[in-house]
């Protein structure tokens, strides 16, 4: 496969792009595989790409019921942060934020990643002592954060209503400054092109009907495209992750519910980082093509519709509307939902299940697209071994029954 | 959105008017002894199924009232609503519901 440079781009310019190859192989499943990922998202394609680059396991598939990168990995905000309160959390998504730092170098696939800030506005003195903790938190943890105040929050964005009589005033905020966006997309191209140079297999329109148990492990899966035999299965679908759990025989603490985001049509460039309003339920950024990226709080039951509430939209229109004043006439120009996976404490589950050979990686609720990259690579990582590596460890099935919470959902409020 | 009516006091509401408690008829421990995997079982593990679900439902804006609704996890489609107090979903809802899946012509439940 050719590399992408400026030099391939220029070569391919002067030839019209009528030589372009296809990013990723296309093939027909093989009868078996050592691995076999269900889920071709981000999470999927970075395990798959982790587990041929760094432990030499390539005989591997990813199989996709629709097309890559088509689900969550689609759906979200883009948002890149590592500013979490729990050192277990910490680890993960910092190592993931670092990997995002060099991730189109090593993909040789731009991803974009755009380390703008993020930014966590406090608006109670409750939320303002609460990221104080935080901040102390991610400075032991090696993520560091700095408080920000309510002057500096106006100059890093000039378009936050900083009147001291609003219902919610901005005490102050919680600044990432190596946070920030990639584009979502390419990071699951990005893999699925890097992992199928490496040997594994990306096969398209390829749901998974059943799993095929034998004296209590798995032995292979049942597909819209036959029967493929496996020695191990990573189960990475997100929302549909019960739905697969029930085909191996098994329960997770999770339920699916709905999270929607939308666009404004584009305008001049207002913002230049990411701004989260976690008390009024709205976090904002601005993209390439202008459009302001809006986000809110989750549905509050189970949905597998890919469609949102009306009523989660006001909510967050009206809360970014208070927080940011000049967007109250904008005109939105799209609006889509996920099926996000919530677990009890906002955590996500990866690692072993009760059945031999069938991992799993899910449960990133509303906050999965940050840790794209760290996912994919400690799960690789606990997939080659058989056993979790020391960033997955805490975050095992087994936490639930022994009360071993990672407990993000109160120290993260609302947004993810 | 949903429309739902209330079976307590009558009004009929859009779902911001009411707050979701989850999945119903989960059967409650013991209490005194319990193993710590049903007890972690018992508080996380959901079925959370893709069709036909039963749910716990308050009018939080309203009367104030818990009581169950049947629906469709992947059309919204409301089959109807009942008493708090039901230990199990009462035939002719869970009939009705059955009848409107396969109206539409989809399995009760999928996995897809």
């Amino acid at each position: 496969m050719s590399r992408y440079s400026i030099f391939s781009l220029a070569r391919n310019a002067f030839a019209q792009h009528r030589n372009w190859q296809r990013a990723w192989r296309d093939p027909e499943p093989k009868a078996a595989y050592d691995v076999v990922i269900v889920g071709g998202g981000g999470h999927g394609l970075a395990t798959a790409y982790y587990l041929a680059k760094n432990h030499g396991v390539s005989n591997v598939a990813v199989l996709e019921k629709g097309w890559i990168g088509g689900g969550n990995t689609g759906r979200n905000t883009t948002i890149i942060r590592s500013n979490y309160l729990r050192d277990e959390s910490a680890a993960l998504y910092e190592l993931s934020r670092r990997l995002f730092e060099t991730l189109s170098q090593e993909l040789n696939f731009n991803i974009m990643f755009s380390p703008r800030g993020v930014l966590m506005l406090a608006q109670t003195e409750h939320e303002a002592r609460g990221y104080q903790r935080t901040l102390h938190a991610t400075r032991l943890n090696d993520a560091p954060t700095s408080w920000v105040d309510r002057k500096r929050v106006k100059e890093l964005c000039p378009i936050v209503n900083d009147d001291r009589n609003a219902r919610y005033p901005i005490l102050g905020g919680l600044w990432q400054p190596r946070g920030g966006t990639a584009r979502h997309d390419a990071v699951a191209w990005g893999y699925a092109r890097a992992a199928s140079e490496l040997g594994v297999d990306i096969i398209q329109n390829c749901p998974v009907e059943g799993i095929d148990i034998e004296h209590g492990r798995v032995v292979g899966v049942r597909t819209g495209k036959g029967a493929i035999r496996c020695k191990k299965l990573g189960v990475v679908v997100a929302g549909h992750s019960t739905r697969l759990a029930d085909m191996a025989g098994f329960r997770l603490p999770i339920e699916s519910v709905a999270l929607q985001a939308y666009v404004s049509e584009p305008i001049k460039p207002v913002m230049d980082i990411v701004i989260m309003a976690n008390t009024v339920h709205g976090y904002m950024s601005q993209s390439d093509k202008g459009e302001l990226v809006i986000g809110g709080g989750a549905d509050s039951y189970l949905n597998y519709s890919q469609r949102g509430s009306w009523s989660a939209i006001e909510e967050t229109t009206r809360a970014l509307v208070e927080t940011f004043p000049i967007i109250s006439r904008l005109k939105m120009l799209r609006q889509w939902g996920g099926i996000v996976d919530m677990t009890g404490d906002r955590s996500p589950i990866i690692g072993k299940t009760p059945v031999g050979g069938v991992f799993v990686n899910c449960g990133w609720g509303t906050g999965g697209f940050k840790a794209t990259p760290g996912s994919g690579h400690c799960f690789a990582a606990t997939l080659s071994k058989g056993e979790p590596d020391d960033v997955a460890a805490p975050f095992s099935l087994e936490r639930f029954s022994e009360g071993r919470m990672i407990d993000e959902s109160a120290a993260a409020a609302v947004a993810h | 959105m949903l429309m739902i009516q209330c079976p307590c006091c009558g009004a009929t509401a859009e779902e911001a008017d009411f707050h979701c408690g989850g999945e119903a008829h989960i059967v409650r421990l013991a209490g005194d002894n319990d193993a710590d995997a049903d007890l972690g079982a018992y508080l996380f593990e959901r079925a959370n199924p893709k069709g036909l679900c039963f749910e716990r439902w308050r009018h939080q804006y309203g009367c104030g009232k818990w009581f169950h609704l049947a629906r469709d996890s992947r059309t919204m489609e409301i089959f109807g609503v009942y008493d708090i107090k039901a230990p199990a979903p009462p035939a002719e809802i869970v009939a009705e519901a059955r009848r409107r899946i396969a109206a539409r012509g989809l399995p009760e439940h999928s996995n897809n």
